[in-house]
């Protein structure tokens, strides 16, 4: 048993794991390598964002230009789903910097430094190799961040546009009950048809909790699935076995990015305005 | 080691199919329409990665069994 031990000591472990590994510690709080890579998303996104500031020209030329590009494609798509150039107008800030966070971490968990330049760590009795920069959407944590401030602001909206007392009925249909002896005159299947209303407004609190979880498991996975595939491939033949792998995965990380902004966008519109009957 | 196995086997069958169909849909109506083939590839793209994310899910699954 102990020649075992002594053995494993000396080979250096790398698994791609779920969670990410910590770097450093500030004071009680751990900095984990996904932490350091979006803080250093964050950073690219201020430095583009300054350069365009300060110099706006009339006549667009560079990279302000291609920005306008994009925000004008991106106004139109989201015109498809909320309807009208002024709602677009006004998610709009919100909804592309989720795009643009997203997209910037995933591509950034391509590039060559990221996962594999690191360190080796004695950990458990054999070493393990923890790199210092890894793909910002690969932790969990990340996402599941992502989501929630989506869906809670999708609320917060819907409660500032439609005021509290519709809001809480989008939920708990009491107004249903309360409609039940003011109409059964006119249209006797009320008393059906009301009691299920209220029901599926209980489903609904259900459902808002799906959508978390969805939203994050599926850029998680996208991105974390990506990562150990590529992994893998290397492994194999590392000279020109990833290169599709690649092409894949940046493809992947521009859709899943795409796909998280147009969700986010139409939970905000469809909490925003009153459902029809 | 079994169980991740069967995890994401079984799991990436109802993806697989659902992918096919939305992916026969969009060109059955690109056969019918083809001018409106930008509209349809975009919503295309859309129900892939819906389709996909069960598949994502059973993935994540069978990589945090032990």
């Amino acid at each position: 048993m102990i020649e075992q031990a002594v053995t494993t000591q000396t080979e250096i472990v790398y698994e791609n794991t779920i969670f990410a590994e910590p770097i450093f510690h500030i004071g009680g709080f751990s900095v984990t390598n996904s932490l350091l890579t979006s803080w250093i998303a964050v950073v690219i996104i201020l430095i583009i964002s300054f350069k365009i500031k300060n110099k706006v020209n009339l006549v667009p030329r560079g990279l302000q230009n291609a920005m306008e590009a994009l925000i004008e494609f991106f106004l139109d798509l989201f015109d498809s789903i909320t309807g009208s150039r002024e709602k677009s107008a006004k998610f709009f800030p919100f909804v592309f910097s989720f795009f643009l966070f997203i997209i910037i971490c995933n591509l950034m968990g391509l590039l060559p430094g990221v996962g594999t330049i690191g360190q080796v760590v004695a950990e458990g009795g054999h070493k393990v190799f923890v790199p210092y920069l890894r793909g910002g959407t690969a932790d969990l944590n990340a996402t599941l961040a992502l989501a929630i401030i989506g869906v809670v602001a999708s609320h917060i909206f819907s409660v500032i546009s439609l005021g509290f007392w519709k809001y809480f009925n989008k939920f708990v249909n009491i107004k249903a009950f309360l409609e039940i002896p003011r109409k059964i005159k006119n249209d006797p299947a009320i008393i059906l048809v009301n009691p299920i209303k209220f029901l599926v407004g209980l489903m609904e609190i259900i459902s808002e909790l799906a959508k978390i979880a969805s939203l994050s498991f599926r850029l998680f996975g996208n991105v974390f699935a990506g990562e150990v595939l590529l992994a893998s491939m290397s492994a194999m033949l590392a000279f020109g076995l990833p290169l599709p792998f690649m092409f894949l995965e940046v493809m992947v990380g521009v859709i899943q990015a795409l796909i998280f902004a147009i969700l986010i966008l139409s939970y905000l519109s469809m909490m925003s305005v009153e459902e029809e009957h | 080691m079994l169980a991740k196995a069967l995890a994401i086997g079984i799991g990436a069958i109802g993806p697989g199919i659902g992918v096919g169909l939305i992916g026969a849909k969009a060109l059955e109506a690109t056969g019918r329409n083809p001018e409106a083939f930008g509209k349809i590839l975009s919503i295309m793209f859309l129900a892939i990665a819906f389709a996909e994310a069960i598949a994502i899910y059973a993935l994540v699954i069978s990589f945090s069994i032990k």
